[in-house]
């Protein structure tokens, strides 16, 4: 079974991220990390693939930058790379994006497509389920945990209680949790090897995709500063105003 | 590229090792190496270190390698210095950088497709047994001797202070096979294994510094080793061990300099925070001015080991160049941890800060792999 795992180059959350004037659109610098939450992806791609044969192919729409979040997923063990490049995207919303990734899957035999529940930057959340509709297959959501099975496949479907089964026939799209697997550290020799491997550069005029009506940021606003926590002096009775506090957050 | 780290030396390549080095460290190594400061280094950090290539950095691509060159070996141990434990970094420093040469340098082919793929899985560890209790920087006043005996040789002496020598499954030896020759011409090196009758590390030896790295004396009775454990030829090894210094001397002062980055960084993260007499110390000029210092020297001590690992790596002669590079770096980290301890104040002097280990794990620095009095001389020499 061949996977497909969508993946996503951002910036450096660790580093301060600054919005052009006029679009907001987040700007883009050259070097762009894999998405964290990418990483527990590719790993589930990896896996399932290792035992039976088949390869995991990466697909990424945005700028390619230094490439060096697609090479992450490469020097993890992926085989190639499709990534989606074109000016014209800039500023894509969700929907424009998973037009255009499943434009990108379309070419491929798959079994699965593989994607994290939400980008880091964007956190919109619905690509996946949009990606499913548009190639019109099952889409099977939250997963932290995958099986996949003579043609079918089986996920725990993380819920405030805990968790569903759900099984759906092949192929589809599952999106995955963080600590759904743990994420491989890229070997040496992988690291390397990364860089000999085929990233496929497309743009929108190779897929004969279009952008969807568009989404408009109209403003954007800074988060709240957060106010300093609430003192508790202790002359001795302490202890009950935290239970009290507790029991009306309804922590206990 | 991570800041701070960019230099005309350092490619792709070499800044993708050095970004995943630093990520296994601070993930890997940091939260956990407090506890292998009594008890030494688990194998099972060793194994997984392996599994990721981490040993293979050096080794020819045929035995399972990258066949890279001295520079990934500096920026490799710049990376595991920065861990703040030097017991663990010249734990494995000594595997990959100072022993395992002897055998990718000098070996038959016959000897590296037995040796080098379990050495690069970590299913092999090495240590390199030169140094004697009256033999040093002045290798040419070894005493331990090899005769030939049958189809081999029977190797007699001691070695000191050898690194991973309780450890290590293999140790390389260097012994006098010819009792004639002079000083430093009759030298051999022989690949000894563990379990090599009449072969034992006697007793493990405590430490200033490197708490978690094995330091051992080993004692060699009648140890019989087949012809095929010679390395190289028979009286080069004087040679083979001189080259393998260069290449020693420039892992080791990685490592160096990276303990030196990371103290410094702690220092400044301290001296930000800590208020004296209504400001940070941060905001007198004293400690600044020194700590920009210190980072200018240490900048500046990184691109020399940088510019004499790439002259080795283009097949110079490079002697000259990793003298000065040990010389200046070894003095450099004693001055920079005396400055970080200083700047932490009380601080700096409670066991088990980093800044305290440090302070106690580079004292070696200048003295360990050829003291700087001994270098400062190989560069006259070529002055």
């Amino acid at each position: 079974m061949n996977v497909i795992v969508c993946v996503k180059q951002i910036p450096d959350p660790a580093t301060p991220y600054r919005l052009e004037e006029g679009t907001n659109w987040l700007i883009r610098p050259e070097e762009q990390i894999l998405d964290d939450t990418d990483r527990y992806g590719v790993e589930m791609g990896l896996q399932l693939v290792e035992p039976s044969g088949g390869t995991v192919t990466v697909v990424s729409m945005g700028p390619a930058g230094s490439g060096q979040g697609i090479r992450q997923a490469l020097a993890m063990g992926a085989d190639d790379a499709i990534l989606i490049e074109d000016t014209s995207l800039r500023g894509s919303d969700a929907l424009t994006t998973a037009r255009v990734l499943a434009a990108a899957v379309g070419r491929r035999e798959f079994g699965l497509v593989i994607a994290g529940t939400e980008s880091t930057d964007g956190y919109s959340g619905v690509v996946p389920q949009m990606l499913a509709e548009i190639l019109d297959v099952p889409a099977l959501t939250y997963a932290t945990k995958v099986e996949v099975d003579e043609g079918s496949v089986t996920i725990h479907r993380q819920t405030v209680a805990g968790y569903d089964v759900v099984t759906s026939s092949l192929p589809a799209v599952v999106s995955v949790t963080a600590g759904v697997v743990e994420p491989r550290y890229p070997t040496f020799k992988g690291i390397m090897d990364a860089k000999k491997k085929s990233i496929e550069t497309l743009s929108m005029g190779d897929l004969g995709a279009e952008r969807a009506p568009e989404q408009l940021v109209l403003s954007i606003v800074d988060a709240a500063e957060r106010t300093a926590g609430r003192k508790i002096e202790d002359d001795g009775d302490a202890h009950e105003a935290i239970v009290a506090l507790l029991a009306e957050r309804k922590v206990i | 590229m991570t800041e701070g780290t960019k230099s005309i030396y350092i490619g792709d390549d070499l800044a993708a090792i050095r970004d995943q080095t630093r990520e296994y460290v601070e993930k890997e190594i940091v939260p956990h190496a407090s506890a292998w400061e009594d008890g030494g280094v688990p194998r099972s950090v060793l194994d997984e270190m392996a599994g990721l290539g981490f040993f293979g950095l050096r080794a020819p691509e045929e035995h399972g390698g990258l066949g890279m060159g001295a520079l990934a070996s500096v920026v490799f141990a710049e990376e595991l210095g920065r861990s703040t434990y030097g017991g663990f970094t010249i734990t494995v420093l000594v595997h990959t950088d100072l022993a395992m040469p002897y055998l990718t340098n000098f070996g038959t082919e016959e000897q590296k497709a037995r040796w080098l793929p379990a050495m690069v899985k970590g299913q092999v560890l090495t240590a390199i047994g030169v140094t004697e209790a009256d033999a040093g920087s002045d290798v040419a006043s070894i005493r331990t001797a090899a005769r030939r005996e049958g189809e081999g040789y029977v190797i007699n002496g001691s070695k000191m202070f050898i690194t991973n020598g309780g450890i290590a499954d293999l140790v390389f030896i260097a012994a006098r096979t010819d009792p004639a020759a002079k000083g430093s011409r009759g030298i051999s090196i022989f690949a000894v294994e563990r379990e090599t009758p009449g072969f034992k590390a006697s007793r493990a030896l405590e430490k200033m510094g490197w708490h978690s790295s094995d330091t051992a004396e080993l004692v060699l009775e009648d140890v019989w080793v087949p012809e095929g454990n010679l390395i190289g030829e028979e009286n080069r090894g004087f040679y083979y061990i001189m080259t393998n210094f260069q290449n020693e001397r420039l892992a080791i002062m990685g490592q160096a300099l990276g303990e030196s980055q990371r103290a410094l960084e702690l220092t400044i993260e301290h001296v930000k925070g800590r208020h004296a007499f209504g400001s940070p110390l941060w905001d007198k000029q004293v400690i600044r001015q020194r700590l920009a210092a210190r980072q200018a020297e240490i900048d500046a001590g990184r691109e020399l080991a940088y510019r004499a690992a790439w002259l080795s790596d283009q097949g110079e002669d490079a002697t000259r160049h990793v003298s000065e590079v040990k010389a200046y770096v070894g003095e450099l980290a004693n001055r920079v941890l005396y400055d970080c301890v200083q700047f932490h104040g009380g601080m700096g002097f409670i066991a088990e800060t980093a800044v305290e280990r440090l302070y106690r794990d580079v004292r070696i620095a200048s003295i360990g792999g050829g003291a700087t009095e001994v270098m400062l001389d190989e560069v006259a020499k070529r002055l």
